[in-house]
C-alpha cells in the first residue's frame, strides 16, 4: 500500500517550535517532534493537553503560529489541509466526521478518488475502486454495513468508519486520534492489528490514545504532552518511569 | 442512463414542448413558458452552488441582471435596431454568461474562504452594490431603465418570442443535463463533501476552495445565460425590478420545495409553485403571490427538508436507482441518496 | 461644491444616523455576532416594530418610543418563539446554514409582504412632539428627530452591555456562544440561554423600529435597505462587540452621509455594501474583532 519511489530519509515528519494561541490562551508551547519513517509513535497525555491540537496544525486544519513542521521533507506552511493529505499526511478526527449524505462506501470512495487519483500513479477502473473501497471497509469490520449511511452507525462504527477512511487516502504516515475509545477488548486488538499490519506494509503511525495497554503494547516510542507541552519522548519503559510523566499524568 | 442518451431524450421531450405550444396557437403561452422556463434554469443554477455545496446565493438577481445588462450595453453599443442581426441571441447568451461567470468567481475568490453565512452575506451586498453601478450608469439607462426593441418577427418562426421561448428552452435542457451531469461525476461526490462537512473534505484530500469556485463559476454563468434575452422579452428593463429580491426567493424557494440533492429537484419545485404563482397572480394578487412562496418556503425547510423529491422517496420507500444518480440506500432509509 | 458647513453638517447628521444604526443592529450582532443565528430577517421585524409604533400613534397618540418600550415583552415572546422553531428545525438536526438560513430569508418575505396586505404601500409616519424641530448651533443643523432617536439608542446599547457584562443571563449568553459543554456541566441549559438572548435580540427591533419611523416615513420595503446595513455594521465592528457596533455603525453612517452630499444620494446604498464586502475580503474579524 506504501508508494513507490519513496525517499528513504532520516525524518518523515519533523516538528520545530510549534506554538498556537487561542486569543490569550497557549494551546501548545514550542513543540518539538521528530518522527522517522516506519515508526510506531505513540501520542499520550491528559485531556485538554493539546494533542489534537497539535493534529490540527500538522495536518493543517488549524494554522500555527509559531514554529513549523515539515514532512517527507518538504514544508508544510502555507499548504491547505487537502494538500497536506495529498503528501501522503492522513488522520482520523477524534469526534467522527463522516460524510452523513453519502454511504460508507462513499465516503470510504472519496480519499481514493481525490488525494490517491492526484497522485496519478495509476488509474484505476470504476469497478477496481469499489473493490479497493470494500476492502478498506472489510479491514475495519463494516462491509456488511456499506450502502448504509453513517446515521444508522453506533459510535464505535463511526470510529471504526473515521480510520477505514484515513486509510483509503493511502497515507505515508497515519494519524489515529483515540480510534479505539469505547471499543471491547477483541475490538481494540482487532485495531492493533490492523495498525500493525498497515505499519509492516510501509505505512508510519502515530496512536494518540488514553488506553495505557494499547499504547503500551503498539508504540516503539513514547511523546507525552501535558498543557500544551512536551514533557517526555522516549521508549515506552523510560517514558513511564519518569517521575514528571508520574505526576502529570499518570498518577490521576 | 448515460448522459448522450439523457440530452437526446431531453432535447425531444424540448421539440415536442416546442411543437405543442405553437400548435397551441396562443402567443401567450410562450410569453408565460418563458417565464417557467427562466426559473427553471436560474433554480437549477441556484442549486448547483446551494444544494450540492450548501452555499446559499441571495444575489441571483444581480448575476442575471449581469446578463441582461450586458445585452443591454451590446444594444446600445451597435446600432439598435440591426441589432438581432448583428449579434445572434446564443452569442449575446454567451457574452452575458461570461460576464456573470467571471464575477462570480472574482466574488468567490475573495469570500469562499470564509463560512458559509458570510459568502451568503456577500451575495447579499454584491446584489446592492451592482444595482447602484447601475443605477449610476447612464449609458445603460442608469435609473431612467433602457428602452429594447424587440423585432416583430424572425423566420421561419414567426413572433420573436417564439425564439426567446425555444432559446430558454435549449438553455433549460443544457442546464438540466450539466446539473445531472455534475451529480453523477466526481465533482458531484466532491460537492457533497463540501456541504457535509467541509473541514473533513479537506483532510480527505477534497480541494475544497477549489471545487466552490467551480460551483460558483458555473452557478453564475448559467444565471447570467438566463437573464441575457431578458432585455428583448421585457422591452424595458429597469434596474428596481431587475434586481428584486424577487429573483432571490424564487431561486431558492423552488430548489428547497422540489428538493436540492438532484437535478430533478429544482425542475419539480419550478414547475409547480410557478404554476402556482400564475394561478395566483391572476386569482387574486401578485402581492399574494410572495407571500405564498415564502410561507412555503417556511413550511417545507421545517416540515420537508428535502422537498417534494424526499416526500416521493419517503412514500415509495424504494431504492432509488436513475433519476437519482447511481448512489444507493439502504431500502429501509427514509431518506433519498443524494 | 465644497463648503465647511456641508461637511461638519454631513458629518454630524452621519454620527447621529449611526447612532440610529446601532440600535437597528445590537439585535443582529446579539443574535449573529454572539450566538451565530444569521437571521436576516430582522430588518423585518424593525419594520413591524414601525408599524406597531404607527398604529398606537396614529390611533391613541401615544409616543412611538413608550410604545415600543411597552411592546418589549411581546417581541421578546415573538422571538423566543422563532428561536424554538428553528432550533428544534435547524440547529438540532445541523441544517441551520442551508436550510436555517432559507427560513429566516422565507420570514422577511412573510412578514414584508403581510405588512403590504394589510397596509398597502403607502408611507406612514409618526407624530410627536420631537419630530418637526431643529436646533440651530451655529452653522450646524441639528433635527430633533434624529437626535432623540440617536440618543435614546446609544441608552438601550449601554443598557444592553450592562447586560451582557454585569448580569448572569448576560454573561451566560456570551459564554453559550464559546463553550456550551461549560454551561451546561454549570446546570444552565444552553437552549434556553439562547432562547433568551434572540427573544431580547428581537426586543431590540421593537425599539429601532419606533426609531426608524422617527426619523423617516415608513413603507414596508424600506427593510431590504437595512439588511446590508445591518450586516456590514456588525461584522466591521467585530461581531460581538457592541462598543464595536457602535464606533462601527458612526463610521458608516458618516461615510453614507458624506457620500450622499458629495457624491449623491443614488450612490448611498453601495456604501454599507461595499464596505461590507471590503472587509469581508480583507479582514473579516473586522476592526475590533476578538
Amino acid at each position: 500500500m506504501s508508494n513507490a519511489g519513496e525517499r528513504a530519509s532520516a525524518e518523515l515528519l519533523r516538528v520545530d517550535n510549534l506554538g498556537k494561541r487561542f486569543g490569550g490562551f497557549v494551546a501548545l508551547d514550542d513543540i518539538a517532534l521528530n518522527v522517522a519513517p516506519g515508526e510506531r509513535l505513540g501520542l499520550i497525555g491528559p485531556n485538554g493537553s493539546g494533542k489534537s491540537t497539535l493534529v490540527n496544525c500538522i495536518c493543517g486544519t488549524l494554522r500555527n503560529e509559531q514554529g513549523s513542521v515539515h514532512f517527507d521533507g518538504r514544508k508544510l506552511d502555507g499548504l491547505t489541509a487537502h494538500q497536506r493529505t495529498r503528501l501522503g499526511l492522513a488522520r482520523s478526527f477524534q469526534l467522527p466526521r463522516p460524510f452523513g449524505s453519502l454511504s460508507l462506501l462513499d465516503n470510504v470512495r472519496i480519499p481514493l478518488i481525490y488525494t490517491v487519483a492526484a497522485r496519478g500513479h495509476h488509474h484505476r477502473a470504476a469497478a477496481e475502486v469499489e473493490e479497493h473501497c470494500i476492502g478498506f471497509l472489510r479491514e475495519v469490520g463494516l462491509e456488511a454495513k456499506a450502502r448504509q449511511r453513517p446515521r444508522d452507525l453506533t459510535q464505535v462504527e463511526m470510529r471504526k468508519l473515521e480510520l477505514a477512511r484515513a486509510m483509503a487516502s493511502e497515507p505515508k504516515l497515519l494519524i489515529a486520534d483515540e480510534a479505539m475509545a469505547g471499543l471491547t477488548h477483541s475490538e481494540i486488538e482487532d485495531i492493533l492489528a490492523l495498525l500493525v499490519r498497515l505499519n509492516e506494509q510501509g505505512v508510519t503511525v502515530i496512536l494518540i490514545e488514553h488506553i495505557m495497554r494499547a499504547v503500551m503494547s503498539f508504540s516503539r516510542r513514547i511523546v507525552v504532552l501535558v498543557s500544551g507541552r512536551k514533557i517526555a519522548d522516549g521508549a515506552p519503559d523510560q517514558v513511564m518511569r519518569d517521575p514528571e510523566v508520574e505526576r502529570a499524568y499518570l498518577g490521576q | 442512463m448515460r448522459t448522450p442518451l439523457f440530452l437526446l431524450i431531453s432535447l425531444a421531450i424540448a421539440a415536442a414542448v416546442f411543437a405543442a405550444t405553437i400548435a397551441l396557437g396562443n402567443d401567450y403561452v410562450f410569453f408565460a413558458g418563458y417565464v417557467v422556463l427562466q426559473y427553471v434554469v436560474l433554480s437549477t443554477a441556484w442549486n448547483i452552488l446551494g444544494g450540492y455545496c450548501g452555499y446559499v446565493n441571495f444575489g441571483t438577481a444581480a448575476f442575471f441582471a449581469l446578463g441582461a445588462y450586458s445585452t443591454v450595453a451590446v444594444y446600445k453599443l451597435i446600432e439598435a435596431d440591426e441589432l438581432p442581426h448583428v449579434v445572434p441571441m446564443p452569442v449575446l447568451m454567451l457574452l452575458g454568461g461570461l460576464v456573470s461567470g467571471v464575477i462570480g468567481l472574482g466574488m468567490g475568490y475573495l469570500t469562499l474562504r470564509l463560512r458559509g453565512a458570510f459568502f451568503s452575506i456577500a451575495t447579499l451586498a454584491l446584489a446592492v452594490v451592482l444595482e447602484t453601478l447601475v443605477v449610476n450608469w447612464d449609458f445603460v439607462g442608469g435609473s431612467r431603465g433602457a428602452y429594447i426593441i424587440r423585432p416583430e418577427e424572425i423566420a421561419p418562426l414567426g413572433n420573436y418570442i417564439r425564439y426567446l421561448f425555444l432559446i430558454m428552452l435549449l438553455l433549460t435542457v443544457a442546464a438540466l443535463t450539466i446539473a445531472r451531469l455534475i451529480e453523477r461525476s466526481r465533482l458531484g461526490y466532491g460537492f457533497a463533501t463540501i456541504r457535509d462537512d467541509e473541514m473533513a473534505a479537506e483532510a480527505a484530500g477534497v480541494p475544497t476552495l477549489r471545487l466552490k469556485l467551480i460551483a460558483t463559476t458555473i452557478s453564475g454563468t448559467l444565471m447570467g445565460m438566463a437573464g441575457a434575452p431578458f432585455p428583448y422579452y421585457i422591452g424595458y428593463l429597469q434596474p428596481d425590478s431587475t434586481f428584486a429580491l424577487d429573483y432571490a426567493v424564487n431561486s431558492i424557494a423552488m430548489p428547497l420545495i422540489g428538493g436540492t440533492t438532484s437535478w430533478i429537484g429544482p425542475l419539480i419545485g419550478t414547475l409547480l409553485l410557478g404554476s402556482l404563482q400564475q394561478i395566483i397572480t391572476v386569482t387574486i394578487s401578485s402581492a399574494v403571490n410572495l407571500l405564498i412562496v415564502g410561507a412555503l418556503l417556511v413550511a417545507f425547510v421545517i416540515v420537508a427538508p428535502n422537498g417534494i423529491v424526499g416526500l416521493v422517496h419517503t412514500y415509495l420507500q424504494r431504492k432509488p436507482e436513475d433519476f437519482v444518480g447511481r448512489r444507493r440506500v439502504d431500502a429501509d432509509a427514509a431518506e433519498p441518496a443524494p | 461644491m465644497f463648503s465647511f458647513d456641508l461637511l461638519i453638517n454631513a458629518v454630524v447628521s452621519g454620527i447621529l444616523i449611526g447612532g440610529f444604526y446601532a440600535a437597528v443592529t445590537c439585535g443582529v450582532s446579539l443574535a449573529f455576532g454572539i450566538l451565530d443565528i444569521v437571521n436576516i430577517a430582522h430588518p423585518a421585524f424593525i419594520i413591524l416594530g414601525s408599524y406597531v409604533a404607527y398604529i398606537v400613534n396614529a390611533t391613541f397618540g401615544f409616543d412611538p418610543i413608550l410604545t415600543a418600550v411597552v411592546m418589549l415583552p411581546a417581541f421578546y415572546v415573538l422571538g423566543a418563539g422563532i428561536y424554538q422553531i428553528y432550533y428544534v428545525s435547524f440547529e438540532k438536526r445541523g441544517q441551520e446554514s442551508l436550510r436555517g438560513l432559507a427560513f429566516f430569508f422565507g420570514l422577511l418575505f412573510i412578514t414584508e409582504v403581510s405588512l403590504v396586505l394589510y397596509f398597502g404601500v403607502d408611507y406612514r409616519y409618526v407624530d410627536a412632539p420631537y419630530i418637526g424641530p431643529t436646533w440651530h448651533l451655529g452653522y450646524l443643523d441639528v433635527p430633533l428627530r434624529i437626535l432623540v432617536p440617536c440618543l435614546v439608542s446609544l441608552i438601550l446599547i449601554a443598557a444592553l452591555q450592562l447586560v451582557l457584562t454585569r448580569s448572569f443571563i448576560g454573561r451566560a449568553i456570551m459564554a453559550v456562544a464559546q463553550d456550551q459543554l461549560a454551561l451546561r456541566l454549570m446546570a444552565v441549559d444552553p437552549i434556553r440561554i439562547k432562547r433568551i438572548a434572540f427573544g431580547i435580540s428581537i426586543a431590540t427591533a421593537s425599539l429601532a423600529g419606533a426609531f426608524l419611523i422617527i426619523i423617516q416615513p415608513v413603507e414596508p420595503s424600506v427593510g431590504r435597505q437595512y439588511i446590508g446595513r445591518v450586516f456590514a455594521i456588525c461584522v466591521l465592528g467585530g461581531m460581538g462587540s457592541l462598543p464595536g457596533t457602535v464606533i462601527a455603525a458612526m463610521l458608516i453612517g458618516v461615510v453614507e452621509s458624506l457620500t450622499s452630499t458629495f457624491y449623491g444620494p443614488s450612490w448611498a446604498p453601495a456604501v454599507s455594501f461595499g464596505f461590507l464586502l471590503l472587509t469581508l475580503a480583507v479582514r473579516p474579524v473586522g476592526l475590533f474583532g476578538r
